[in-house]
């Protein structure tokens, strides 16, 4: 914490990881023997890529619930609307390959009987202005509803409870078939993206390449953030806002930088998510899945970063494990791991297995170390 | 009522602050100087420290006029443009960022541009490093530098807190019951910091402890209902009847 080195021992473990990761699942999948036991299906890809994105979702919250105090429960609004700034290119990529074969309408506009595409659907056939928008939308949304928020001093409890508000009211707003998103069928039956066909192997081990590549280069993103000054100073208004205040800090100016940072993190991984899983619709504004995407970070360890990653694979390989077994108990089964992680492991799976490591050290005689695995450490 | 010519330092003039109906602050009144220290005392719920959150833009008052350096009126300053002035203050209760270093700690309050991006890119200087030194040593804390704030004893984290005080650059400091749940010694060795402090700032102290007030040596003022109820040395005051019907009750 105090000598600043180019990268800490984390950063190390978590990068050095996911390039592992990125070099063999391509690999398993594509030049494994199909059959044999090192080969991984082709369904697994796009599958473990998903989890990446969720990764990379639940890094953003932990940006600023770990680090900053504040506890969105609407995150899944900016990772949706990431999603839907690239299923509007991945749309209008389709081109006059749909159903009802308009050469440019997208089928949902022919079936409502529309003549024109409407305005804001221009652009979006451009790769770059897509991809500008995946970060924009979120960006300026929640700039705007921070702006709001925290200059009135909106904080804790009630905060959690507009943001809440914020993806419900998305949630219907999209449904609605005349918003002009497809209504509650969404954005799907997507052809390819920049000319390469999104059902082939090797596109989904690319955007599977990228997805680590995103979550790599989020984390550091994040790690840099918290490790320089304007972190402390997060760190400071999550422990104790009001003396921040009287040292001469903009609280609302603090929070409302690192909420847009996080907003756009979180939209990327959502851009990154749709064309592998081919589909994006209203549900993922759905209430729940903000709530769920919280979770995932308090498992893993908040206030770590890589816990958020952690957590978030480890929850949702749970998740597809328990809805192919036992589809009924996932709910329960997530209450339970959520209610054992607060009561018995405040710090997560992370914080749970470095006391371990630090309690079997000190056995060993070794001085305790000042770990760098505890960034900036939450008071349990 | 107009500005006093030559500008005091602080001035507040019939300030009243009220919580649902209850008057915290009554027409209070009081005039700090340029490098004056000033002892507050008076009984629990005078209003001493909600003096200090009017002062320092927390509470704003139902009426009344508080005037830094004769031009800038603290009653429509929000918290960090107050701090910004050159207002630092120390809590009642210390209140340190637990989970920081204590040299952590000094380098959030030293003197530096405040705004996000400035802390996004800024590093630390050979200066602000020296500055660190200096404070440590000055607040008896170098050898606790890299510990959390959280770990240290009561009577460091108030030391802690005094020292981030120092470390802002204020020209005034407002220190909350600075020796509360201190030791005899400690609260001595506090006792001599703010006097040296006050070679060269203002410094307004609310402490209840009387050997503590009586080691400052300096103007007193008691509070009582929300306005000055009698100021002067601290012998004369603790002589005033009144003062004294306040303190052993009527
Ligand atoms: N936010 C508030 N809401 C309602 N009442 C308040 C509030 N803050 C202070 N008061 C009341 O105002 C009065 C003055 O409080 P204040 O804290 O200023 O007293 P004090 O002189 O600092 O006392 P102490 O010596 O106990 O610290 C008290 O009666 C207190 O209960
Ligand atoms: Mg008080």
């Amino acid at each position: 914490m105090t000598t600043q080195s180019v990268l800490d021992k984390q950063s190390i473990v978590v990068l050095s990881l996911l390039a592992a990761v990125a070099v063999l699942v391509p690999v398993l999948n594509g030049l494994a023997v199909p059959g044999s036991a090192l080969h991984l299906s082709d369904h697994l890809v796009p599958l473990l890529g998903k989890y990446i994105c969720f990764a990379l979702l639940a890094l953003s919250v932990d940006l600023i619930w770990g680090y900053c105090g504040i506890l969105s429960l609407g995150h899944g609004a900016f990772f949706a609307l990431g999603g839907y700034a690239m299923g509007m290119y991945l749309m209008r990529q389709i081109g006059p390959r749909g159903v009802y074969a308009h050469p440019v309408l997208p089928d949902f506009m022919v079936f409502l009987n529309w003549k024109d595409l409407p305005w804001f659907w221009y652009g979006f056939d451009v790769f770059p202005f897509a991809m500008l928008m995946v970060l924009l939308v979120p960006g300026i949304l929640a700039f705007i509803f921070g702006w709001l928020a925290f200059r009135s001093r909106v904080t804790g409890v009630y905060l959690s409870i507009i943001t809440q508000a914020m993806t419900y009211a998305l949630m219907l707003a999209f449904f609605r078939n005349n918003m002009g998103f497809g209504g509650n069928n969404g954005l799907t039956d997507f052809k390819d993206i920049l000319g390469f066909p999104l059902q082939s192997a090797s596109t989904r081990r690319v955007l599977f390449v990228l997805s680590v590549a995103a979550l790599g280069a989020g984390y550091l993103l994040c790690r840099w953030l918290v490790g320089s000054k304007f972190g402390k100073v997060l760190v400071a208004v999550r422990d104790a806002e009001s003396r921040t205040r009287f040292l001469g800090y903009r609280v609302e100016h603090y929070k409302l930088a690192v909420f847009t940072i996080s907003a756009m993190l979180a939209g990327v991984a959502g851009a990154l998510y749709v064309p592998q899983v081919g589909i994006i619709n209203p549900s993922e504004f759905a209430p729940a899945n903000s709530i769920e995407l919280v979770i995932w970070v308090a498992v893993g360890g908040r206030g770590t970063l890589a816990g958020a990653i952690l957590g978030a694979l480890v929850v949702n390989a749970g998740k597809t494990w328990f809805t192919g077994a036992l589809p009924e108990f996932w709910l329960f089964a997530l209450g339970g791991l959520f209610i054992f992680v607060t009561l018995f492991t405040p710090r997560g799976i992370l914080g749970a297995g470095q006391g371990l490591w630090e309690r079997a050290k000190q056995m060993l005689g070794s001085k305790p170390s000042r770990s760098s695995f505890s960034g900036g450490g939450v008071v349990p | 009522m107009s500005a006093p010519v030559t500008p005091t330092l602080l001035y507040l003039d019939d300030i009243t602050v009220s919580f649902d109906g209850f008057r915290a602050l009554n027409s209070l009144s009081l005039a700090i100087d340029h490098a004056e220290m000033r002892a507050i005392i008076g009984p629990n719920g005078a209003g001493k420290t909600t003096m200090m959150d009017v002062i320092t833009g927390k509470t704003r008052p139902d009426q009344g006029t508080a005037l830094f350096e004769g031009s800038h009126d603290l009653t429509v300053l929000d918290e960090a443009a107050i701090a910004e002035l050159g207002i630092g203050r120390k809590f009642q209760t210390p209140t340190v960022f637990e989970m920081h270093s204590v040299e952590d700690n000094l380098l959030l309050a030293i003197k530096d541009k405040r705004g996000p991006f400035l802390t996004l890119f800024s590093r630390r200087t050979t200066l602000e490093r020296e500055r660190i030194e200096v404070l440590l040593e000055r607040i008896r804390l170098t050898a606790h530098r890299y510990r959390k704030a959280g770990e240290l004893s009561h009577g460091q984290k108030q030391w802690l807190e005094i020292g981030m005080l120092l470390a802002q650059e204020p020209k005034l400091l407002l220190i909350d019951e600075p020796a509360a749940g201190m030791t005899d010694q400690e609260t001595a060795d506090t006792a001599e910091l703010l006097r040296d402090i006050a070679k060269t700032k203002a410094v307004v102290v609310v402490e209840h402890d009387m050997t503590f007030v009586r080691d400052l040596n300096v103007k007193v003022t008691c509070l009582h209902d929300g306005s000055v109820l009698a100021e002067g040395s601290l012998d004369a005051v603790s002589a005033n009847e009144r003062v004294v019907e306040v303190y052993l009750g009527r």
